[in-house]
């Protein structure tokens, strides 16, 4: 068997193991091990990377010097990535997450510009070694010119998004508002043309690497553009997008230098990166172009604060949701967004136990757009140690709310918004909501009147069965919780 | 020129380049596949790890890192290749680590 089949063995392993790594993800048990798999699976293909082609005919040329840099490279890439990963506080995940992607939409970008400038330059270059590495003609409208476009191009888009994308998260101050300009789809759209134009010039001209260099500069362009005008709740479907952008940088960049286990694991994130673009949009009942490009409807709806509130909130204080919270027999907590910013997570695990110490079921009702990332609110609450089995889904949890004593909506606005169901004008119209309305009480825990990320005012709030407690969440737990242990 | 000796051992390119492209779109298209039908399975408490899993896997750029800046280079090629692969490592420690950290939380506790 030649060298090429061993390497070749080594990319097929590595691309079942990236397979079985997903099919392990179904399943909580078995996640832990479908990430080891994955992981097992990169590190085959890294080492089979290391005796490719054009990496051993360099050893040979040059020595072990090569392989020495290429080593350190990986070291202190893997040693910035372990420390980001175990520092950063879990609440962090979805710009971490964000963060990670972009890097390694940039590195596919760079193999890219690197195999351009290796195929142009080594071609016209003297030295016979470095030719006979580039046997591969550079010719216009090749896979390798269109494939090297489009890497390029993606892999930009990625970078710069992930990093909007992270600054938003993180919520640096300048990021905080959406960007809004009136002429941005003038802007995007001049930009989309210049896109076209380039790619059909690198593919015309690939020896020329100016072209391809514009091309990601235009394309870094367009990654910010892309993502500045998308608001905090939308951000869920920006991360997935995003995800599958980066996995297509690397699908592409396996079509560049022609090798295999890059267009799989690609494709495979692809894959994964569009479904789940596609469950959040079907989640806030948006098209991907609304998301994409319509930022929110700026309050198209005609109902004012004040007619849907106007002396008909009922606030409560401490001991009076902790008188209801005793008598009910069954109590779901719906987490939202609001919750993972006042970090209130162990302070719900805590009020959750003194209910339970009391004979009360608790369950937690999770939107799947709560939150800034797929699964945000899971995560943070299995943070806090909350069982698995009682964080239920919207499908499955809906149908108990009439038998459901109190509902505690903890920092949620628009998920439970029953105008979704009733107002047909409202913009978040037709959205799936979880029917908190339906339960006996319901108790918000809000810091004000403030509206969510749709901005319109919510009727839930007005309800007759429905009790504000204005506070900041993480206190305002805690002290119910200490008032219910005294009661 | 001892160096001329190695051209026909790397000059047999036997495979044209539409066939070599589509064989590679046969393997995209055919993945997209089996990702779609794996991940519609992946309930939605997971979607967080997975997003992040499916990001570290996304880090195999990596090896198309190697091969660029191992490959004989006139310098700015490696740099950007080296590059690269600092970038796609962070990616793919980063994702790996911050996966397991997270599932680490869903699994029960032993005490």
């Amino acid at each position: 068997m030649s060298n090429q089949s061993l390497i070749n063995l080594a990319y097929l392993t590595a691309s079942m193991l990236f397979i079985m790594a997903f099919k392990l993800m179904t399943g909580p048990r078995t996640a832990v091990r479908g990430n080891y798999l994955g992981a097992a699976g990169m590190a085959i293909a890294i080492l089979a990377a290391c005796f490719e082609k054009p990496v051993v005919l360099s050893l040979t040329t040059y020595g072990a010097w090569p392989l020495v840099m290429l080593g350190i490279a990986g070291v202190i890439g893997g040693v910035i990535g372990a420390v980001m990963a175990i520092k950063y506080p879990m609440t962090g995940m979805p710009q971490m997450v964000a963060l990670l992607n972009g890097f390694g939409g940039a590195a596919s970008t760079l193999v890219a510009g690197a195999e351009l400038w290796n195929m142009t330059h080594n071609a016209s270059s003297s030295d016979a070694v470095l030719m006979a590495n580039s046997v591969r003609q550079l010719a216009p409208w090749t896979q390798f010119a269109i494939a090297t476009a489009l890497t390029g191009l993606i892999g930009a888009v990625t970078f710069w998004g992930s990093l909007v994308a992270f600054a938003k998260l993180e919520e640096l101050k300048s990021f905080k508002k959406a960007w809004t300009h009136p002429l941005r789809h003038w802007i995007n759209l001049c930009l989309a043309i210049a896109t076209l134009c380039l790619i059909g010039a690198v593919c015309a001209y690939p020896d020329w690497t100016i072209l391809f260099w514009l091309l990601v500069v235009v394309g870094s362009v367009l990654g910010c553009t892309l993502t500045l005008p998308i608001g905090g709740a939308d951000m869920p479907v920006v991360i997935c997008l995003l995800n599958s952008y980066s996995g297509l940088a690397a699908a592409a960049a396996g079509f560049v230098i022609d090798n295999s286990v890059l267009v799989i694991a690609g494709s495979l994130v692809g894959a994964s990166g569009l479904i789940l673009t596609a469950i959040m949009c079907k989640a806030m009942n948006r098209s991907l172009v609304g998301v994409l490009f319509g930022g929110l409807g700026t309050s198209t709806s005609t109902i004012s604060d004040d007619s849907v509130y106007a002396g008909k909130i009922k606030s409560a204080g401490v001991e009076e949701i902790a008188m209801v919270l005793e008598g009910a027999s069954r109590v779901v907590i719906v987490p939202g967004y609001g919750l993972a910013v006042a970090q209130a997570q162990h302070a719900v695990r805590e009020l959750a136990n003194a209910l339970e110490k009391r004979g009360t079921t608790v369950e937690y009702a999770i939107h799947p757009v709560a939150g800034r990332m797929p699964g945000h609110m899971n995560v943070l609450l299995a943070e806090a140690d909350i069982p698995y089995e009682k964080l239920r889904e919207m499908d499955d949890i809906n149908p108990t709310f009439p038998e459901t004593d109190v509902a505690i909506v903890i920092g949620a606005n628009d998920v439970v918004n029953p105008a979704a169901r009733s107002d047909p004008k409202c913009p978040i119209a037709g959205m799936p909501i979880l029917d908190v309305d339906k339960a006996r009480t319901v108790i918000v825990v809000k810091r004000s009147l403030a509206p969510g990320f749709a901005g319109i005012p919510n009727p839930l709030f007005a309800a007759d069965n429905t009790l504000m407690y204005f506070a900041d969440g993480k206190k305002a737990i805690l002290d119910l919780t200490a008032a219910l242990e005294k009661a | 020129m001892p160096h001329l000796l190695l051209l026909p051992l790397f000059a047999v390119e036997t495979e044209d380049p539409a066939s070599q492209f589509i064989r590679l779109l046969t393997v995209f298209l055919l993945a997209m596949w089996v990702g779609f039908e794996v991940i519609m399975k992946v309930p939605q408490r997971l979607h967080t790890p997975l997003t992040s899993g499916s990001n570290a896997i996304s880090g195999i750029t990596v090896v198309g890192a190697l091969v660029v800046a191992g490959a004989l280079s006139s310098g700015f090629g490696t740099l950007l290749g080296l590059l690269a692969v600092v970038l796609a490592m962070i990616n793919v420690v980063g994702g790996f680590v911050v996966t397991h950290r997270m599932l680490a939380m869903f699994s029960p506790k032993k005490k």
